[in-house]
């Protein structure tokens, strides 16, 4: 047993599901305690999703646990089936069913015989892997599945695209700010003749997985999601992958440059070089706005990143590369990662940390004390307390992470935003700092003195402990709503009960 | 059947196959803590049950913590580490850390697959360490969301005193609210302030509201000369109420079925069996079944709850007429279905998680008793319902408002249905004569704003797809 307070990675039926609810028609039905179902919460209330997530929960319940689920998932498979007719139907246990030891597999051949669509158990082992790593899994099951199934039909396609092309793997619904990311990754491409011959899992059918070896390359632009996939298509069917994740001028530089190689191994005559110099010096703001004048004052600023690893080395690389700002300390919650991130990060700042103890990175963030923070909510939250300014950088993700305008993290675009959210950080924690210093917020202190002060009327011990109850933001609007009351009807003590008699009168 | 218009119609049960979202029952520890200011709660489970505190719920485990997670690890799941020994080192770790005066262990599904005996374990551990422990089975395989609390309150009900520990005098300071009402004064005037009550047998109330609603609740029966003994659960665990044989207590929430059993089973007091005080209507029946077991003779109720409806009006206005589909997440419907028909909406149906039709007994009948006074059809009550199934009633019935989980709102939404998210409910102050208005604020806002943006033609914001 451990004592938990925080998780940065969630629980492995988490990553299944968003790889399942990414594709076009595809249905989960999750094996799981009634409870367990928050994962369409998230999906409607985070990425505040239009469409009913297409998730089902088949209950285990006191029944189940007295006599096994019997008929239960056989019967919940089918009905879904027959009702949505989806292309594909997950089934999915939790870490708490998977407890059970139900012969899942033997519900999903059962459910085979009347399902129209195709039925699959999700092969994660929920003892032993996190959101992450079940999402990556996951995504190569159902490729593997469907490419193995269009080789025996022979429907499997022999030829490659006429022109350049790629697929972008681990684009996953809940994934931060992919939605923007591929719509900048899309824009990149066509800027470089290449064509998109798919983008998995999100939004994709699975019909169209046959068609993935067409293309030239895959594209992995996160570490997190979509690694397993180009590792399998690349064993199977020779296609190679770039697994540089194209954040800041310098790493999209490198990406493009990885691509243009590929390419030209196969045939084609590219050469990016002009591109690549006319975006990073002139197109694209964020070198200029790196040497220019207003982020010089950000030279040698210390800092503290932390996130996933392909944010967290991202970041780590643009802030002291193409900044200038002294990384004190990088870090990663993906353990399973831990060399890879080492390799990346050692030359760019003094520490490492590999944690999944949100305790131990705000220990080390209190220790360094830094000009600014770039991690988590939960580096957010200890930045908050410290008086530090946090620009969120990664998942777990939250509503803040799906902004309505256009914020992505990779390609060019992604290099502007992400010098904005530096540059920010950085000043606006210098604003903040301002206020308090001239008292520009509103604390708690300052409505208790104007409580009593210069007033005909007297709060009583009991009715300012119940004023004080009411939110900060209202607080004054029902004070004053009440003092009015009580001079109105001559009362001069102001107690809790008339503090509710006012509260009636007026609506307040 | 020609009975049908001169009685009131009888309500119709139903129970579907329990397919509904719901939140789990575990979440009640985000308001339990909050609430019992010197508590901390343990809930020993997966990463499942964390991450759904942490996330669906919004509350995410920041500063100051006094709730954590006993996270299950293999080594527990395959039992080749002693339960015993591992919850100890947890607890005596909190001790250490935050000292509380109580820690409830909020069991969970795995807990009871795994059969892990917490109500075993905790007499000899809390014996150990000095602290007591409570051990509630808040466990998603039996109950939903509300529900929870249930079983916090169930089992904190056995810890309450039977009777006063100290002298008279001191006990008087003892009760958080009585304290707060005195306040200030000086002994004789307490003793005058004592003189404002009814002679009455005591009465203890459960269910964990906020404390200004502690508050409103408790002067509302002090205008009625009673005098409440106490609160289940109170603001600190070291002053849990006195529960005496024969001591009333009365329920605020719909949810706390077992709390009331146990009550009357074990502490041998007796139920108030009422409506909840959940709009104007609810409180003032709450109030006079109060009065009436007590033997008082209600004070003024009928004018207060008229004065208040009296100023609902602006409110009422928007949503006469109108219709209401409750999906069922809270066990609150049936209190706001019934107060909502008083409004003058109509209520298509109330689906809810779990029906227990004897504590439930008088709402039920209150609702009856409304939608006959008010000409409306009495509405379905549909237990363990089946989202899917309510989602193709929903665009069949195309009513004016669906109160509903967090999962369906913004699909609902987005196809030109006004919805209001149940736990809202849960959340905001609803109890009692002055909060009527609160309820009325949530449930118009959807009409409201919808209405502000009704002109704009944008109310269907997904792409018509051919029916399956
Ligand atoms: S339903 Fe069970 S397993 Fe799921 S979060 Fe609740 S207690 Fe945990
Ligand atoms: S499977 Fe086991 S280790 Fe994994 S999250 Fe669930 S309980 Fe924890």
């Amino acid at each position: 047993m451990k004592l938990a307070y925080w998780m940065y990675a969630g629980p492995a039926h988490i990553g299944t599901l968003r790889i399942a609810s990414s594709f076009k028609n595809v249905h989960a039905i999750m094996h799981a305690p009634i409870g367990d179902d928050y994962f369409n919460v998230m999906r409607s209330m985070l990425a505040r999703e239009r469409d009913f997530t297409p998730v089902t929960t088949s209950v285990v319940d006191r029944n189940v646990l007295a006599r096994g689920s019997q008929e239960k998932v056989v019967d919940n498979i089918t009905r879904k089936d027959q009702e949505e007719h989806p292309d594909l139907i997950v089934l999915t246990p939790t870490c708490t069913s998977s407890i059970l030891q139900e012969d899942l597999q033997n519900f999903v051949e059962r459910a085979q015989i009347d399902a129209q669509g195709d039925v699959m158990l999700a092969d994660v082992n929920h003892y032993r892997v996190n959101e992450l790593q079940a999402a990556d899994r996951t995504l190569q099951q159902i490729v593997v599945y469907y490419l193995n199934k269009a080789k025996k039909k022979g429907e499997l396609p022999t030829d490659k695209t006429e022109k350049p092309s790629v697929n972008i793997l681990g684009i996953t619904t809940l994934g931060f700010h992919n939605n923007h990311d591929v719509k900048e990754l899309r824009r990149l491409m066509a800027d470089l003749g290449i064509e998109v011959n798919a983008v998995i899992p999100d939004g994709a059918s699975v019909h169209e997985l046959k068609n993935l070896p067409r293309a030239w390359f895959n594209l992995v632009p996160y570490r997190e999601i979509g690694p397993d996939t180009a590792q399998y298509l690349q064993s199977e069917f020779d296609m190679p992958y770039v697994d540089i994740t194209p954040m800041g001028i310098v790493e999209t530089a490198r990406c493009i440059r990885a691509v243009q190689k590929i390419l030209n191994e196969q045939g084609a005559d590219v050469s990016y070089e002009g591109f690549i110099d006319e975006q990073t010096r002139f197109a694209s703001q964020a070198a200029w706005f790196s040497r220019s004048i207003d982020c010089q004052n950000l030279t040698g600023k210390k800092c503290v990143v932390f996130g996933d690893s392909t944010h967290a080395a991202a970041l780590t690389k643009i802030l002291a590369r193409e900044m200038g700002i002294h990384v004190v300390l990088a870090g990663s919650y993906c353990k399973n990662d831990t060399e890879w991130f080492k390799q990346e990060v050692s030359e760019y700042c003094d520490e490492i940390l590999i944690s999944e103890d949100h305790g131990e990175i705000g220990d080390a963030i209190a220790r360094i004390e830094p000009a600014a923070i770039f991690g988590t909510q939960m580096e957010r939250h200890v930045g908050k307390r410290l008086d530090i300014p946090c620009g969120v950088i990664a998942a777990p993700i939250h509503v803040q992470n799906f902004p309505v305008g256009y914020r992505p993290f990779l390609g060019y675009e992604g290099a502007n935003q992400v010098v904005d959210l530096i540059y920010n950080s950085f000043t606006l924690g210098m604003e903040d700092h301002l206020l308090e210093i001239f008292g520009g917020h509103d604390t708690k202190e300052v409505i208790t003195k104007t409580m009593s002060a210069d007033s005909d009327l007297s709060w009583t011990k009991d009715g300012t402990a119940e004023l004080n109850k009411i939110p900060g933001f209202v607080r004054g609007k029902v004070k004053r709503n009440t003092e009015k009351f009580a001079r109105d009807r001559g009362i001069t003590a102001i107690s809790a009960e008339v503090l509710y008699a006012a509260k009636e009168a007026v609506g307040a | 059947m020609t009975l049908a218009n001169t009685q009131p119609q009888a309500l119709e049960f139903e129970c579907e196959t329990g397919n509904y979202h719901t939140f789990c029952p575990i979440s009640c520890v985000a308001w339990l803590y909050q609430k019992i200011e010197d508590s901390f709660f343990l809930v020993i489970g997966t990463k499942t049950c964390g991450y759904f505190l942490q996330n669906a719920m919004g509350v995410m485990i920041f500063a100051e913590p006094r709730y954590a997670m006993a996270e299950l690890e293999e080594g527990d799941i395959s039992a080749q580490l002693n339960d015993y020994e591992e919850l100890k080192r947890l607890c005596l770790q909190i001790k250490r850390d935050r000292n509380p005066s109580v820690i409830v262990w909020i069991g969970t599904c795995t807990t009871e697959i795994i059969k892990m005996d917490l109500e075993g374990l905790s007499p000899r551990l809390e014996a150990e360490i000095g602290i007591p422990i409570v051990v509630a089975r808040a466990n998603g395989l039996d109950y939903a969301f509300t529900q929870g609390e249930d079983t916090v309150l169930a089992a904190m009900a056995h810890r309450c005193p039977d009777q006063a520990p100290v002298a008279e005098a001191e006990k008087e300071e003892r009760g958080g609210i009585t304290k707060l009402l005195n306040f200030g004064r000086k002994k004789e005037e307490v003793d005058a302030a004592e003189s404002e009550y009814v002679d009455h047998a005591p009465l203890v109330l459960f269910g964990s509201v906020p404390d200004p609603v502690v508050t409103q609740i408790t002067l509302e029966l002090k205008k009625q000369g009673i005098k409440v003994s106490g609160w289940l659960p109170s603001k600190r665990y070291t002053e849990l109420p006195v529960l005496g044989e024969g001591y009333y207590v009365a329920g605020i929430n719909p949810f706390l079925s077992r709390t009331a059993s146990t009550l009357m089973r074990r502490r041998k007091c007796k139920l108030v069996g009422a409506p909840f005080p959940i709009g104007p209507d609810g409180t003032r029946a709450w109030i006079e079944k109060i009065c009436s077991v007590l033997e008082i003779e209600p004070q003024g109720l009928e004018e207060r709850e008229a004065k208040i409806w009296q100023s609902l009006e602006d409110y009422l206005q928007i949503i006469r007429g109108k219709s209401v589909y409750f999906m069922g997440d809270n066990l609150l419907e049936v209190s706001l279905a019934r107060f909502l028909t008083r409004c003058g909406m109509t209520v298509h149906e109330v689906g809810i998680p779990y029906m227990d039709k004897r504590y439930q007994a008088a709402e039920l009948k209150l609702l009856e008793q409304t939608c006959h006074e008010m000409g409306t059809p009495t509405p379905k009550i549909v237990e363990k319902p089946d989202n899917y199934n309510q989602i193709q009633r929903i665009y069949q019935l195309e009513p004016d408002l669906v109160i509903t989980g967090m999962a369906h709102a913004n699909p609902l939404e987005a196809r030109g249905i006004n919805t209001k998210w149940s736990v809202e409910f849960t959340f905001a102050q609803i109890h009692g004569f002055s909060n009527a208005r609160d309820i009325l604020e949530l449930v118009t806002r959807p009409l409201r704003r919808n209405s502000s943006l009704k002109d704009l033609g944008w109310d269907k914001l997904v792409r018509e797809k051919a029916p399956h």
